[in-house]
């Protein structure tokens, strides 16, 4: 649900980074955190695990600039991958105006990048909202890998809708920002259309 | 269609001055309002050594895993939670199931007079929003937004 602030000049919308544990989305997030000038973004919260797994959320709050003369602010959530913390994605996923799928390359991650799809799918419905629907981009991402399942495949596997779809190394940080503008600019046009 | 909350200069005002007040009378610190999704709302007091946006995100992390919670109790919501610091005290609170307060204080105020004001404080709030809403479904679809073209939303990323 997108918030308006009238008299601060405000609009600030909700993007969750989904999928399976350990495919990068984490990474997607701190990518963008370093490569963004201080002044257009906020701290970076990341609630993990002592192993540096994401237990509850990693939150990255972001300034694109302004449109007509409104600040156009995004806050960028992760979601914990592992199977077992369920409860929690579904708390993130409250209130989400866009949502980014970071699927694993990898061939053995095919079936985790299917079963989380299909969370997302039914976490999304819990909420109220339809995956057919909502702007929703996805990347695949370790393209770099030797083992990395052709796109062409994991595209037919993961995207029926044929939503924008990115390859990258987010580590690199490829693909990490096509993503994010993809995914802001649907969000955006979502909010203009009411 | 995606729900919008439009808050309105009016509706901001008197957010603003419950806010105030509500620092004032309950000798708080800060007072922070922030929406169940995390975005602050309105701030009063001395929040300059603050990071009121990760402050926001995070009290609506916590409010949405105490939910969970109370769910799995089955109780419908746990409407306060208090946490208490060598110095400096929290205490968050629900107000009309849809925005959160949330109260910085220290050893110059005490859990009771501040639970006292902020009854008070969400009752107001509790009207306020009651109007957002109300007048968020008049207004229906019609977003502050419509007439943004294409382009604009290009150049952001130019």
């Amino acid at each position: 649900m997108p918030f308006i602030n009238l008299p601060l000049r405000e609009i600030t919308c909700k993007i969750v980074y989904y999928g399976p544990g350990l495919c990068g989305k984490t990474t997607n997030l701190q990518y963008i955190y370093a490569k963004t000038n201080p002044e257009a973004r906020g701290n970076m919260i990341a609630l993990a695990t002592e192993t540096d797994r994401t237990l509850f959320f990693d939150f990255l709050p972001l300034g694109l600039g302004e449109i007509r003369g409104f600040k156009t602010r995004f806050h960028l959530y992760s979601v914990p991958g592992q199977v077992f913390y369920d409860a929690s994605r579904k708390l993130i996923l409250r209130g989400v105006d866009g949502v980014v799928f970071v699927a694993d390359s990898l061939y053995d991650r095919l079936d985790a990048n299917l079963e989380s799809m299909e969370n997302l799918r039914v976490n999304l419905a819990e909420q109220g909202y339809d995956l057919d629907t909502i702007p929703f981009v996805i990347q695949y991402n370790k393209r770099d890998l030797p083992n990395a399942m052709p796109m062409e495949e994991l595209s037919r596997l993961l995207n029926p809708r044929k939503v924008p779809e990115f390859g990258a190394v987010a580590v690199t940080g490829e693909g990490v920002f096509d993503t994010l503008k993809a995914i802001a600019k649907l969000v955006l046009q979502k909010v203009k259309s009411g | 269609m995606i729900q919008q909350m439009v808050i309105h200069e009016e509706d901001y005002r008197r957010i603003t001055a419950v806010c105030d007040r509500l620092t004032r009378d309950a000798n708080a610190k800060a007072v922070f309002l922030v929406d169940k999704n995390g975005q602050l709302i309105a701030s009063s007091g001395a929040t300059d050594d603050i990071d009121t946006t990760s402050l926001a995100s995070l009290t609506a992390g916590n409010i949405a895993a105490t939910g969970g919670l109370a769910k799995l109790l089955g109780e419908k919501e746990f409407s306060i939670l208090f946490h208490e610091g060598e110095r400096d005290n929290l205490h968050i609170s629900i107000v009309a199931q849809k925005v959160i307060l949330v109260v910085i204080f220290d050893s110059r105020s005490s859990l009771g007079l501040v639970r006292l004001r902020v009854k008070k404080a969400s009752e107001e709030l509790a009207q306020v929003f009651t109007d957002v809403q109300r007048r968020g479904d008049a207004a229906g679809l019609q977003s502050p937004f419509a007439e943004i073209t294409d382009e604009d939303i290009d150049n952001l990323f130019n």
